[in-house]
């Protein structure tokens, strides 16, 4: 396993024409999780997509994002190797749940092997006996365990939340917070989140910035 | 019930009707004669005596081999650029400048297309007279044979290039229902790159929604007439062409024969059509391993190499087709490796004025009112729907296709049959209502999408305000689509200008328009002319899409948010 590094925003700044948008400027600590607060349309939804490597061409972007001392600014958003977990889990509807965590393991290995894997990670999240199902018949809360499966065994370098748990119900809510928190200590993962909820960010334990709603 | 509801509920069957009946009636038309029965000319027993003479017809196996590899050949190297295009592109400035090009493009008759692609690499096309003879030494045109090669190449290349906008727009259309952008997404931050993001994660949930009209491409590549007519080979022709001429042999016994192979085309293009089912099935159990073998970057510079290779020259040939259809109609004299006429005159268009104009008002005349039926009928259908809280059955939305998978020689000539047994008239009407069917499908493939995604709590909001079904389908529904209905109408006139065979037929060859005068000159000699007609069948879809797309934004500049 690569020694894990820290996850660096150097004075990131979206702009939206000459409105600025949001500004950060962070370092995150490997296994440490930075969550951004705020109302929705501040932007912080668009920071992650600046990190991540998808931001619209409306948006002006200035600033670096690192990772140790590597620069990701410029590269696209395949060859950063960031792990980015949605609201929607978003598993690929024309492969099966394992061919979803395999979609997800790097190349090579051999047929066995890979299947071998794809059953060991199955039942390293309590779905054991679940490689051949269509994603269509799982619950929602086997859905978002298989996506978060699905962006680990891809060896991410760091992990991007964007408010992961607002669509699952109270009581799969924590339950998933404890599980994804937990894996991000154990790879050592810095974790950027962008949430609107207080409880989210109370269960990540880490700092917060609070962004607010500015004049438009 | 209101009057209202009662008659929009009506529609949606009275559409089916109008679609299924013709072409029933037209195969059932065409069957009698292949058997020999045909009173009107002296057929009154069953035989096999057509299917006889069509088997001795000299170069059937070549007319058959042509339709089939042109019309898969065309099809599969179409939805490869248009896969490649969208893999290298998608969200790219090359990619929104294509999108906003493709209306127009689609706009451009079959026929001109093909004229102009004739025109641009014959031997003594602009394209050899760009590179002679500084590059080639050639100061006579050289030896090759195109169009009309015997292989097709030249059939397949024009085919393509009509074929790619498309499918790509039906793409386009389909890209949003299967979650395009939010698949790309996670399969890139996973480590794909973009081509072999699309081909894992987005085509396989993209291609189930494009698969009907592939089909219609399969459908019209394998029998289409005036294509095959500008740039296939001429003897033997492909099978479709072959029919034509047989039909307007003088011999009138050979009508049977025409029949017979009218009949084959159909048993052609649907033979094409389990051909690419079965590969389809093949293909898919043949790449679900490498779906998720995790390979993220193998072949992705050569598919993002090979995508834009593709791209522009599909766009060279287009745009260099046109500039020289352009270039001949202004020519005077333009010896061979001069690579500009001069001096440029603009007597061919004055010459054509006088005769064009006759032809050039049917052409108008029968466009406006078979795209007015087609669109009265379609919204008709789209609001039925949207009274009834669900979209048409399956089984309705094949049929709105019917006329786009069932080969217009098979059925075309059967309909001449009837109209004939039936004593009626030949001409304006029959051409209309011909048109009529080619132009609906396309008009409701092209309104569908917005009509059936517009907010239905506008209509609860109405309702809630007191207003009855028929206002707000008057007063809110109808006002807010203006601008897909009018791009909609846009795309059927451009489709009824392009029509040849329809025309053809049920005009029984006495009814000019700007296509079948501009088909029928392309077989001649005289290049000026050719290129004056083609640039006029071009010319009215073209304004058809100006007014489109102008005229919602000069009524409504008022109203910002109906606009695009």
């Amino acid at each position: 396993m690569p020694i894990p590094c820290p996850l660096i925003l150097d004075n990131v700044t979206i702009r939206h024409g000459a409105h600025t948008l949001v500004a950060v400027d962070a370092r995150i600590a490997p296994g440490e999780v930075l969550t951004l607060m705020g109302p929705s349309g501040v932007g912080k939804s668009t920071l992650l997509a600046q990190v991540a490597g998808f931001l619209a061409p409306v948006f002006t972007a200035t600033g670096y994002i690192r990772l140790g001392d590597e620069e990701l600014t410029r590269l696209p958003a395949e060859r950063r190797r960031l792990g980015l977990l949605f609201q929607d889990p978003l598993l690929f509807p024309h492969l099966s749940v394992g061919g979803n965590l395999a979609f997800g393991m790097p190349a090579g290995g051999g047929r066995r092997r890979r299947r071998q894997a794809v059953e060991a990670a199955l039942a390293d999240i309590g779905l054991a006996g679940f490689a051949g199902r269509d994603p269509a018949t799982l619950s929602g809360g086997q859905r978002a365990r298989v996506a978060l499966m699905r962006v680990l065994l891809a060896a991410p370098r760091a992990m991007l939340l964007d408010e992961p748990f607002s669509k699952l119900d109270a009581a799969l809510r924590d339950e998933m917070r404890r599980l994804v928190f937990a894996r991000i200590r154990e790879h050592g993962l810095p974790t950027l989140m962008v949430t609107h909820d207080r409880d989210d960010a109370e269960a990540a334990g880490g700092p917060v910035i609070a962004l607010s709603a500015r004049e438009a | 019930m209101s009057g209202f509801t009662l008659g929009i509920r009506l529609v949606p069957r009275l559409t089916l009707l109008l679609l299924v009946l013709p072409v029933a009636a037209g195969l059932i038309g065409v069957v009698a004669p292949a058997f020999g029965w045909l009173p009107a000319l002296g057929g009154e027993t069953w035989t096999l005596a057509p299917w006889q003479a069509l088997w001795q017809a000299p170069g059937l196996a070549d007319m058959l081999r042509l339709s089939l590899v042109t019309g898969l050949a065309s099809t599969l190297a179409a939805l490869t650029i248009v896969v490649l295009f969208l893999g290298a592109f998608i969200e790219t400035r090359l990619f929104r400048v294509v999108r906003r090009l493709l209306s127009p493009l689609l706009a451009v008759p079959h026929a001109a297309a093909a004229i102009g692609l004739a025109f641009l690499l014959a031997p003594s096309g602009l394209a050899s007279r760009l590179v002679s003879p500084w590059l080639t030494g050639w100061t006579q045109p050289p030896d090759y044979l195109f169009p009309g090669d015997p292989a097709g190449v030249a059939l397949i290349a024009g085919l393509v290039l009509k074929e790619v906008p498309f499918l790509l727009l039906m793409s386009l259309a389909a890209l949003p229902q299967c979650q395009a952008r939010e698949r790309l997404m996670v399969a890139r931050s996973l480590g794909y790159g973009p081509v072999t993001a699309f081909t894992k994660a987005v085509l396989p949930g993209l291609y189930p929604l494009i698969r009907l009209p592939v089909y219609a491409v399969i459908a019209f590549a394998t029998s289409t007439v005036e294509v095959a007519l500008i740039l296939g080979p001429s003897t033997p022709p492909t099978l479709a062409v072959a029919v034509v001429r047989w039909l307007g042999d003088p011999d009138l016994t050979r009508r049977f024969l025409a029949s017979a192979a009218a009949l084959l085309q159909l048993g052609v293009t649907a033979l094409a059509l389990l051909a690419w089912w079965g590969a389809e099935h093949l293909v898919r159990r043949l790449v679900a391993g490498w779906l998720v073998d995790g390979g993220r970057r193998r072949g992705e510079i050569t598919g993002r190499l090979v995508g834009a290779a593709l791209t522009w020259l599909s766009i060279g040939l287009l745009g260099a087709s046109l500039a020289g259809l352009l270039l001949w109609s202004l020519a005077a004299y333009w010896p061979f490796p001069a690579a500009w006429p001069s001096p440029m005159t603009l007597r061919t268009w004055r010459e054509a004025a006088d005769t064009a104009m006759g032809p050039l008002g049917h052409t108008a005349s029968i466009g406006l009112v078979a795209t007015a039926l087609s669109v009265l009928l379609v919204v008709g259908c789209l609001e039925a729907e949207t009274l009834r809280y669900r979209p048409l059955r399956p089984g309705a939305q094949l049929i709105l296709y019917l006329p786009l998978l069932v080969p217009p020689v098979a059925f075309l000539y059967g309909l001449v049959q009837l109209q004939a047994q039936l004593g009626l008239a030949a001409g304006w009407w029959a051409v209309t209502l011909g048109h009529s069917l080619f132009v609906l499908p396309y008009v409701f493939l092209s309104l569908a999408e917005s009509y059936r995604r517009l907010d239905p709590r506008w209509g609860q909001v109405a309702a809630s305000l007191g207003a009855s079904r028929a206002t707000t389908f008057w007063r809110v529904r109808l006002p807010m689509l203006v601008v897909p209905i009018a791009v909609a109408a846009a795309v059927g006139f451009a489709v009824s200008v392009g029509q040849y065979l329809p025309t053809l037929l049920l005009g029984a060859g006495r009814l000019a328009t700007l296509t079948t005068e501009a088909v029928s000159l392309a077989s001649g000699g005289d290049r000026r002319l050719t290129a004056v007609y083609a640039l006029g069948q071009l010319a009215l879809p073209a304004l058809g899409f100006l007014l489109a797309l102008g005229l919602p934004r000069f009524l409504l500049r008022h109203r910002r948010l109906l606009l695009p």
